[in-house]
């Protein structure tokens, strides 16, 4: 158990911090939705299915960021053996996933009336479905030993030499050529799109962001008690 | 209520933008609620625990 001393500073600081995300969450998402789904105008081109963007585009977005907290925390636990490192991988990784799905789904939902294809195999959809299934491959190898620490290090493996898909995917839009449109906020430049769009747009990234850092924190806690319980079990001969 | 009617039609785009902000929900909800219960699994178990063994464990 002395390993998971540390993490207790981690895990009171974090249940200060609960409310407020929680707050922050549920105040942006109910902000960003209305104004995304009334306000905002629709797109000149497209119409009112526009408005998927206020989905896709967040859910994407955390999708990419989760899965680089992911990696860090696998780096941080496999190279400096840092506590917190394997219980951050575990909680994170079924969010990320639970993302990556909501941005293919809902990409798809709008692919259909702007390209008139659900599906097509360009270097973001791919490169996409591929950080759904190495996802499933990090949540599967932190489940399928019977040393859960064993599990944490070949999940870790996968989690830190998957990392190369992230940069494929923000970059995909430049180096191939692909139906999906190419970067339209964070460029050079800066955004291309309308501040009546980009606005509730942030708001909504900003409200999946805080929504992912309170289920986060409840999961780290979560994960330090199943630690402790399967700390609890091995020491009683179970 | 016209104005409702055409809000809900998403200028005949109702069957894409609808299921998306569905699926983001019910994806959402769902890990709201499995984070939740895994955490009060946990939580009773370790109480149980505790009141049953020699506390060994720190805390």
């Amino acid at each position: 158990m002395h390993r998971f001393a540390n993490p207790g500073r981690f895990l009171r600081l974090t249940a200060k911090l609960l409310p407020w995300t929680v707050a922050a969450s549920i105040l942006l998402l109910a902000v960003g939705l209305v104004w995304g789904l009334v306000f905002a105008p629709p797109d000149y081109q497209q119409g009112e299915s526009v408005r998927i963007i206020y989905v896709h585009v967040p859910a994407a977005w955390m999708a990419l960021f989760v899965y680089t907290i992911v990696a860090a925390a696998s780096a941080s636990a496999l190279i400096w053996r840092h506590p917190l490192g394997d219980l951050v991988a575990r909680a994170a990784s079924p969010l990320g996933c639970g993302f990556t799905f909501i941005a293919l789904v809902s990409g798809s939902l709008w692919g259909k009336p702007m390209w008139g294809a659900w599906w097509v195999w360009d270097a973001r959809l791919t490169s996409m479905l591929i950080l759904f299934f190495l996802y499933l491959g990090h949540m599967a190898l932190l489940g399928a030993f019977d040393d859960a620490e064993r599990g944490n290090k070949a999940a870790a493996i996968l989690a830190i030499v998957g990392f190369i898909n992230v940069p494929i995917i923000k970059f995909s839009v430049d180096w191939w050529n692909t139906l999906h449109q190419g970067e339209s906020i964070f460029r050079l430049g800066g955004p291309t799109i309308d501040p009546s769009i980009l606005i509730p747009l942030m708001i909504m990234a900003l409200g999946f962001t805080f929504f992912f850092v309170s289920l986060l924190i409840l999961r780290v806690r979560s994960e330090f008690l199943a630690a402790k319980l399967r700390g609890a079990a091995a020491a009683l001969g179970r | 209520m016209d104005k409702f009617r055409s809000f809900l039609a998403m200028g005949g785009y109702a069957v894409y933008v609808w299921p998306a902000f569905l699926v983001a929900a019910l994806v959402m909800a769902g890990q709201v609620a499995t984070t939740l219960r895994a955490l009060r699994r946990r939580e009773a178990a370790l109480a149980e625990l505790e009141a049953r063994g020699p506390r060994r464990a720190p805390k």
